[in-house]
């Protein structure tokens, strides 16, 4: 075990990267109302941020508005961050 | 339909830009590939975005090797593999600069010696990771940290070398139409030999667009022409469904080049040159879907 342990070997975690939602500028809001729940803002998301009943994860999301820009129903809105 | 499983293999989060077309990619190949797979990566993007040491946001076995040693590594690990009665699925996922440029050496020798792993090249059509230099896949007219006043040489066409090895599947694929990629490397990895996907990954800092046009610009490129999926299986040749209707009402090549900044001082003779070749390869592969030549 202890000559295991000095292989350069990474483990996996969640986070391994830091709280990437720091990066974000502008945050996706999904408004429910106009949302008929496609599923296509979580299939294109690159980070996998949006979960099966669409909800955004704002530790992870970096902000990069695929989310919005490709809402078939326009009920994705990109908010700037008061920081 | 097929039904993408929910499962991800990538943990929340890579240190990837905001909108990264290679990550939304990888997202669906390791999806299509399942748990049991080894990722082999050579110096690419993907080889920074892991995470540091000792974390890692990979949830499978990933290999980091050299950037010229990705397909002979791959190849190395698959025989052993097999030799041990496992079928573990080998891929690489390897940037454009370590395939048509750095890897291809190694790349070509793996295809020769037939072992059986599948090859992936995500093409964001420059060395993204050191910051945008030239590469043999940059296209014509392309601004680049080292061609300021855009690229003067065409796209190496690493499809048709990939294809002269005869592999038993090859096909390209672009991460705006996940579940075709989804379906691709599916088929790639039920088949038995080298296979090959080369997929279009629109890259925001690098192409000069914003970074929620990611998709966008991947369903431009198949809509003008400008990229083709199709798919190569034991030689035959079918073009795929968004492919074939763009070849029959195609938008016009600007579209895709003017939302880029990469394009901003592209001549008239570059663009055009561009949709002469765009046309050319529609119709040769148009041709050897129907079995002409």
């Amino acid at each position: 075990m202890s000559q295991r342990r000095r292989l350069a070997i990474s483990r996996p975690v969640t986070g391994a990267c830091g709280k990437t939602g720091s990066w974000r500028v502008f945050s996706p809001l999904i408004d429910r109302e106009k949302c008929n729940a496609c599923g296509l803002c979580a299939m294109y998301c690159p980070e996998a941020a949006i979960s099966e009943d669409l909800a955004i994860d704002y530790d992870f999301c970096k902000g990069c508005g695929i989310c919005a820009n490709e809402c078939p129903k326009k009920a994705v809105s990109m908010e700037r961050e008061d920081k | 339909m097929t039904e993408i499983p929910r499962e991800e293999y990538i943990l929340k989060c890579t240190s990837a830009c905001a909108g990264c077309g290679g990550t939304l990619s990888l997202r669906y190949v390791l999806k299509a590939a399942g748990r049991d797979t080894i990722l082999v990566v050579p110096a690419c993007c993907t080889s920074v975005i892991q995470g540091t040491y000792p974390n890692t946001a990979f949830n499978i076995p990933v290999y980091n090797v050299a950037f010229a040693s990705a397909a002979a590594c791959a190849s190395g690990m698959s025989t052993a593999l097999r030799a041990a009665g496992k079928k573990t699925h080998v891929i690489v996922y390897a940037g454009d600069g370590g395939t048509v440029d750095i890897g291809i050496q190694a790349l070509s020798g793996a295809f020769e010696r037939g072992t059986d792993f599948l090859y992936i090249c995500y093409d964001n059509e420059a060395y993204g990771n050191t910051g945008m230099q030239r590469s043999g896949a940059t296209p014509l007219g392309a601004r680049t940290t080292t061609t300021p006043a855009g690229k003067t040489q065409p796209k190496k066409d690493l499809d048709a070398i990939v294809a002269a090895h005869k592999p038993p599947y090859m096909a390209t694929a672009c991460p705006a139409y996940p579940k075709d990629l989804f379906q691709k490397v599916e088929k790639a990895l039920s088949y038995r030999g080298p296979t090959f996907i080369h997929i279009l990954s629109p890259c925001p800092p690098g192409w000069r667009f914003s970074t929620e046009k990611t998709v966008e610009m991947g369903k431009l490129a198949v809509r003008t022409g400008m990229w083709v999926l199709y798919e190569r299986e034991q030689g035959k040749v079918t073009i795929n469904g968004p492919s074939k209707a763009a070849m029959v009402k195609p938008l016009p090549a600007e579209e895709y080049l003017r939302a880029q900044g990469r394009f901003g001082g592209i001549s008239a003779e570059a663009v055009s040159r561009m949709k002469d070749d765009a046309a050319a390869l529609a119709q040769r592969l148009q041709k050897e879907e129907k079995g002409i030549c």
